[in-house]
């Protein structure tokens, strides 16, 4: 990837201890020292001396044209570097627009830091000019967050905020910074150790607990593993990998664990949940032995909890305690991190069962009831769409979605065989955030493809972004799946309100390729099922930006699917 | 079932609001909170009176209240042998006449009138949470006007108690 503008070098940490420097310069420095090397931002009043000090160091920033852009971006860095994303925000409107993206970033389990400016201490509590209370609205929705009041804590407060952010559950991590804080000027003293005397998560997880585990393995008949952003999160993939092909136990993944067992592999039975496989969802149902690694049992996955796998000992193996017996009573928990649990158990794991009746019985279920759609050669079939992104990229892509249909398509059809590829928002299904997290993702991964998946809806909730690919030439590859509506939001009118369409079916759309080339972006409208191997291909190789939007079968709806309410085997629109 | 617990938390601006904020996104069920500065003025304790349906619910009671940064120790100690205690202070409808009857009531309860007006009188109780209910109850029938609560705060004994507290209306402790 190329990128052009100026982008000088980080600072180095050469000589930056106890100085006696301004409050913003400590940020920058502790930046550097984090080794931060993009920020995602847009700068305000109340921030302003932060933006001096960016400007006068020439640390990377990405200026967003929305504070929510800005914060997915960081998001979708974050997801696919594994490092923390920053981004930084004035006070009032600009943290409020962040909102949203520490909520998404907080259930999803995103390592960010986000500093947000705040009005002088002297006015604090005065209904100052942009003045919100961004601690009060982010406590819910951030791991921790401070607000500094003394130049003298900002050092050790930044560096609690990466420490919490990133071990542990992952999490968005806020730091509200006044404005006279961030020019008094004190001390830079980064080199004590962190002490959080009320924050110590559990690492390596219990020997005999996981022993416990193995037994109850080597005594199940029909297990199965869910894999879970845990694993991504640990780094836990190749573990994962080797403990599933050592035992034979099949892997079903959830939405956001995509990725974390390969797609294609014999022992993958693919996503688990409300639009996953036939096969997946009968695993969890009939198996006496269920091991969740770094899964959450959400609602999408587990569908009716009544009816949630009825037979099997539930053994979850999760970071957070807190996840544990939270909405499924557990028999074998395990707290630590997905990857050292995986090598406990790796150690332990000589004697097997044996699971091959079990593994021929899914295997069985995946041959009659596949993922399927109906084929047809008069419309872009949007399945068919997401295989040949599939195809062009030699599976190779980090694919970021929106959400909607076109993400469970993504999910179902882009067999992601490698981790860190797989860019979603699961828990709070946020629209908005696909393309602006490619964007992030890019800055991640500049020498791979980045292929933005995104619908026609939520793409207008955050396409002002196609400034920072103008600007930088940012190759990110934009699909808009134009159905010319809210889709999924339409597929449950349709199935669930009698075909009321209430406000998902768009009268009139924008021109996404004029909207496109307003940015020097390259735009191509694609409507010939024929053309979109081709159209893929191209842009692909362009050295640059694409959109392409591209007209799919419009009222094609999502399946199978659990209907709200139901169980796991009451899935509907499994392949006849 | 309702269950005692504490927290002892760093004394941060904003811990409190964390934690309320935490049992009502939680759902979780809240009967009293009382907190002050403990020995160690950085530290504050939190005692909670929570209601929760199953074992479940309180292990999740428990597992968020560790998951709060600012929170360093969390305990259950409702099992346990704990000193736990409550004041409150009740204005009782009270003509002149009734007052003696009124402290008769409330001496057995070690409760002591505290303020004396025209018409009425108002009774400091401290004890344990049923005590504190049966000398309210005992006060009701001459027209409570007002009543506070401080809500329960508690600790462990240093030594266990050899027999088991009956805290019913005859035993006063
Ligand atoms: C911010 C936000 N608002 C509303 C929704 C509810 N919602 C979920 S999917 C959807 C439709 C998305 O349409 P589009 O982006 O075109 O994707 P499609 O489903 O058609 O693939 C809506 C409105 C949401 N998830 N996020």
């Amino acid at each position: 990837m190329k990128m052009e503008g100026k982008m000088a070098e980080t600072p180095t940490q050469e000589n930056d201890a106890y100085e006696e420097v301004s409050g913003s310069s400590m940020l920058i420095k502790a930046l550097a020292r984090e080794k931060v090397d993009v920020i995602f931002g847009y700068p305000g009043g109340a921030i302003l001396p932060t933006y001096d000090e960016i400007y006068k160091t020439g640390i990377r920033h990405i200026l967003a044209r929305h504070e929510q852009g800005a914060i997915h971006a960081a998001e979708g860095y974050a997801r696919v570097s594994g490092k923390p994303g920053v981004c930084v925000v004035t006070s009032g409107p600009g943290a409020t627009n962040v909102v949203t993206g520490i909520a998404d970033a907080m259930i999803d389990s995103l390592p960010l830091v986000v500093i947000t400016g705040q009005v002088a201490t002297s006015v604090i509590g005065t209904d100052a000019f942009q003045e919100a209370d961004v601690v009060g609205v982010t406590m819910p929705i951030t791991k921790h967050n401070f607000q500094v009041r003394e130049v003298s804590d900002l050092p050790r407060v930044i560096k609690e905020a990466f420490h919490i952010a990133t071990t542990g559950r992952p999490g968005p991590v806020l730091i509200d910074l006044p404005k006279d804080v961030s020019v008094a000027s004190g001390i830079f003293n980064y080199d004590e150790e962190v002490d959080l005397p009320g924050y110590h998560p559990t690492f390596v997880p219990n020997k005999l607990q996981l022993k416990k585990l193995q037994d109850a393995v080597n005594q199940a008949e029909k297990p199965v593993i869910l894999a879970g952003a845990g694993v991504l999160h640990a780094g836990g993939a190749a573990e994962l990998l080797e403990y599933a092909e050592t035992q034979k136990i099949p892997v079903a993944s959830t939405l956001l664990g995509l990725g974390a067992f390969p797609g294609q592999h014999e022992l993958s039975l693919g996503m688990a949940g409300m639009h996953g496989t036939y096969t997946a969802n009968m695993a969890l149902h009939e198996s006496d032995l269920l091991i969740s690694i770094g899964a959450r049992f959400d609602d999408r996955v587990t569908g009716n909890l009544k009816h949630f796998a009825p037979t099997a000992q539930i053994a979850h193996i999760d970071v957070d305690p807190a996840e544990i017996g939270k909405v499924v009573e557990t028999q074998i928990p395990v707290v630590g991190d997905a990857r050292e649990a995986l090598k406990g158990l790796l150690e332990k794991s000589e004697s097997r069962g044996d699971f091959s009746a079990w593994r021929k019985y899914l295997h069985e279920l995946q041959t009659e009831y596949p993922l399927w759609y109906h084929k047809d050669e008069e419309t872009i079939k949007p399945q068919r769409l997401i295989e040949d992104i599939f195809t062009a990229t030699d599976g190779e892509a980090v694919v970021t979605t929106d959400v909607g249909q076109h993400q469970m398509w993504a999910a179902q059809y882009y067999h992601f065989n490698k981790p860190n590829r797989w860019v979603t928002s699961g828990g709070l299904g946020t629209m908005g955030f696909g393309f602006p997290s490619a964007i992030g993702a890019q800055f991640a991964e500049p020498e791979t493809p980045v292929v933005a998946v995104i619908g026609d809806a939520g793409f207008q909730m955050t396409a002002q972004e196609m400034s920072i690919l103008q600007e930088l030439n940012l190759p990110v590859k934009i699909v808009l799946v134009n159905n010319a509506s809210l889709g999924m939001v339409r597929q449950w009118q349709q199935l669930f309100y009698e075909e009321r369409y209430s406000n998902s079916l768009f009268p009139i759309q924008p021109d996404f390729v004029k909207m496109a080339e307003a940015y020097n972006i390259k735009g191509e409208k694609v409507e010939d099922p024929s053309k979109v191997k081709e159209a893929l291909q191209e842009a692909l190789a362009h050295n640059g930006p694409v959109l392409l939007d591209v007209r799919v079968t419009a009222d094609e709806n999502v399946y199978p699917m659990i209907a709200p309410g139901k169980g796991h085997q009451e899935m509907e629109g499994i392949k006849p | 079932m309702k269950r005692t617990i504490t927290a002892t938390v760093t004394n941060t601006s904003g811990v409190m609001n964390r934690i309320t904020g935490l049992f009502a996104r939680r759902n979780f069920n809240i009967e009293s909170i009382t907190v002050g500065v403990t020995e160690n003025p950085d530290v504050s304790r939190m005692t909670f009176v929570v209601n929760v349906d199953n074992h479940r619910g309180l292990d999740q009671v428990i597992k968020q209240l560790n998951k709060q940064v600012d929170v360093l120790k969390v305990r259950d100690i409702t099992d346990e042998s704990i000193v736990a205690r409550e004041l409150a202070l009740i204005k009782v409808v009270a003509a002149p006449q009734h007052r003696a009857e009124i402290e008769a009531v409330a001496s057995p309860f070690r409760a002591s009138l505290i303020d004396v007006g025209r018409e009425s009188v108002t009774v400091q109780v401290t004890g344990d949470q049923d005590k504190v209910e049966a000398m309210i109850d005992l006060l009701k029938p001459y027209g409570i006007k007002e009543l506070a609560r401080t809500g329960v705060t508690a600790f462990k004994r240093s030594t266990k108690k050899t027999t088991i507290d009956h805290p019913r209306y005859s035993v006063i402790n």
